[in-house]
């Protein structure tokens, strides 16, 4: 599969205003390229249903255009887009089998039925159902009824799938395993995946590139790993995984005053003595002897959680810390916390991400040289 | 709960169904069975099928039912896909049931001062220099006055069967380039197919045997098997005659039972 930068859709200032005044998005602009797996993920109400709807053509936007290979598809009926959806609930025709099911949109463009049989045959075979073509929908699993609502899109050869929550109804391992299908089902195919979720584990473990929402807007678009490793702002650190969100204070480039001490930072490009936030990762603090730590805490509670202990502990200032260890510490007593430079991601207040993209460059850029 | 109190709660609706569902049919067909001194025979039924009349007057109750099913349902089937989509549904609702509740002799007498040439419809006519116009004693006055009596038993069930349909799967059909029409054909109809065949039994079965309005609103010169059998019963008093044209109904009204209930079978495909 040949990864070709091609701009497939994007959206141009794009608002949503429903009619009771509630503002579903706020100019969005994003660009999606062709043969990529994105995910939309944000809480419910952040607007990520609603772009994946005025990309299928179900809602119009308010204001802004969408434009598709180029061309504007802003008011083009749903029925004339070359793309398909996976909807939340599957929504299969119920009186119609399996095979009727995925045949539907070729039998709409009036394909014969000796052409549609191989193709059908086709796409149940990529989603691992063959021999199921005669079977009623009511006799299927909500597994196996996932996969026939993406066979039902596939077999279109659609240039971009859009699946709105499709694995949300789905239990914990059948979601596991699905994401793994989704992901070899979009390399296989090479078309564009836009994905809907509110499950950030989900995005991070499938998408090449994650667009967080929140509040009808986007708050960050990245690659999974810069999403996680570097949040831009308060939300993002909070929604995507476990982190311990402190304030703090930029001294000087590369150095930043928290929890009442001062610590070498990756960080730079901000104001001397600007307030800052400082996020670090649970997994990214390693437990030592008190002496040996950079910080000293007192831990106050401790969960095992199979695979690491999740520890709560509060610090002098009573600020509470989340570390997630393999080993576990005796309650109550002192413990030092360990880390490196690179484990602190110090995030200014109201970034916008090019001043955010453009602040890493400069000094990313300035301690290459 | 136990077995004996399972057949303890169904005694009274035994009874009810018995006496006044099973026993009567019994005694119809006995009595088409039979004639005027009580001999069993089959010549009611020789009559039946031989006199043209009787085959006539078949052929014109299905004619004027399947007019009637035909004209209500395509009011009520785009009416009841509007209504899903309206705001303050139960109002609506309660518009097209209300007339309803108004006995059928009174509609029936309403309709004959509208419909008269005094009446009106003619008054109306005359504004344009029409008219009077003779409405009423029509086929088009029967069917017409037939039609906006069943239309409430024809909205409803289909209302409640579109009402059912998830809108998500509307979308998916346009999603996959269905045009509103193929949208309408192939996913919309048949979904909500078992409202109209509700609708449509409601509609058929009693409309073959109507009589109060082909003689109120038709004149009698509507003749269908039911005006049929309130004759013999009522004026020649040959009930057993009266009793076979009930019969024969009965089995028709059977017939369009299985034939709108029965589902078709799906070819299976080999891939």
């Amino acid at each position: 599969m040949g990864v070709n930068n091609m701009k497939i859709i994007e959206l141009k200032h794009v608002k949503k205003v429903y009619d009771d005044g509630f503002v579903a998005l706020n100019d969005i602009n994003l660009e999606i390229e062709s043969g990529k797996f994105y995910s939309l993920l944000g809480p419910s109400g952040s607007g990520k249903s609603t772009i994946l709807r005025i990309i299928a053509g179900f809602s119009r936007p308010t204001e802004g255009e969408v434009y598709f290979d180029g061309k504007d598809i802003t008011d083009l009926d749903p029925a004339k887009r070359q793309i398909n959806t996976v909807f939340q609930n599957y929504a299969l025709f119920p009186h119609l089998n399996v095979f009727e099911n995925v045949a539907f949109g070729l039998k709409i463009k009036k394909m014969p039925l000796n052409e549609i049989k191989p193709l059908v045959k086709e796409a149940l075979h990529t989603v691992r159902l063959d021999g199921y073509a005669n079977r009623e929908i009511s006799e299927l699993s909500g597994g196996q009824q996932q996969r026939v609502a993406i066979a039902r899109a596939i077999v279109n050869k659609p240039k971009v799938l859009l699946l709105d929550e499709s694995l949300s109804a789905l239990d914990k391992r059948l979601r596991k395993e699905m994401q793994f299908e989704l992901r070899a089902i979009q390399e296989k195919l090479g078309i564009t995946f836009i994905f809907v979720t509110h499950d950030q584990e989900e995005a991070l473990s499938m998408s090449d590139e994650i667009f967080v929402l929140n509040d009808g807007k986007i708050e960050q678009n990245g690659t999974p790993v810069d999403i996680y490793d570097e949040p831009i702002n308060n939300f993002v650190a909070r929604f995507i995984g476990d982190s311990n969100i402190l304030p703090g204070r930029m001294i000087k480039d590369f150095e930043v005053e928290f929890a009442n001490k001062r610590f070498q930072c990756a960080d730079a490009g901000m104001k001397p003595n600007e307030r800052v936030e400082i996020v670090i990762r649970p997994e990214d603090l390693d437990i030592t002897e008190p002496e040996k730590g950079k910080l000293v805490v007192i831990a106050k509670t401790q969960l095992f959680l199979g695979d690491h202990f999740e520890i709560k502990a509060l610090d002098s200032d009573e600020n509470e810390w989340l570390i997630h260890s393999t080993n576990g510490c005796e309650l109550n007593e002192p413990i030092g916390l360990f880390f490196d430079p690179e484990d602190i991601h110090v995030m200014r207040k109201h970034e916008s991400q090019e001043d955010f993209d453009a602040r890493l460059e400069s000094y990313e850029g300035e301690r290459d040289e | 709960m136990s077995n004996r109190n399972k057949i303890l709660f169904m005694i009274p609706y035994l009874l009810w169904i018995i006496l006044f569902v099973i026993l009567p049919i019994l005694l119809i067909l006995w009595y088409s069975l039979t004639n005027q001194s009580q001999q069993f025979t089959l010549a009611n039924f020789e009559l039946f099928f031989h006199n043209g009349t009787f085959l006539k007057m078949m052929l014109n109750s299905f004619w004027y039912a399947f007019l009637i099913t035909f004209v209500t349902l395509l009011v009520s089937y785009p009416a009841a896909y509007f209504l899903t989509k309206m705001k303050n549904q139960q109002i609506w609702l309660l518009l097209i049931i209300l007339p309803t509740w108004i006995n059928l002799l009174l509609k029936a007498y309403a309709f004959i001062g509208i419909l008269s040439n005094s009446g009106l419809a003619n008054q109306f006519l005359q504004l344009f220099g029409i008219g009077p116009v003779n409405i009423l004693f029509t086929d088009f006055s029967f069917i017409f006055v037939a039609t906006y009596i069943e239309i409430p038993f024809m909205i409803l069930p289909i209302y409640n069967a579109i009402k059912e349909i998830n809108p998500v799967i509307i979308q998916a059909s346009e999603d996959l380039g269905a045009s509103k029409w193929q949208t309408f054909k192939y996913v919309l109809w048949p979904l909500s197919w078992s409202g109209v065949e509700s609708g449509i039994q409601a509609i058929f079965i009693p409309s073959l045997s109507l009589f109060m309005l082909t003689r109120l609103i038709g004149g009698n010169r509507v003749i269908t098997l039911g005006t049929a059998i309130e004759e013999y019963f009522l004026t020649t008093m040959n009930w057993n005659m009266g009793a076979t044209i009930g019969v024969v109904l009965i089995i028709l009204m059977v017939a369009v039972m299985l034939l709108t209930g029965s589902k078709i079978k799906r070819k299976k495909v080999d891939l």
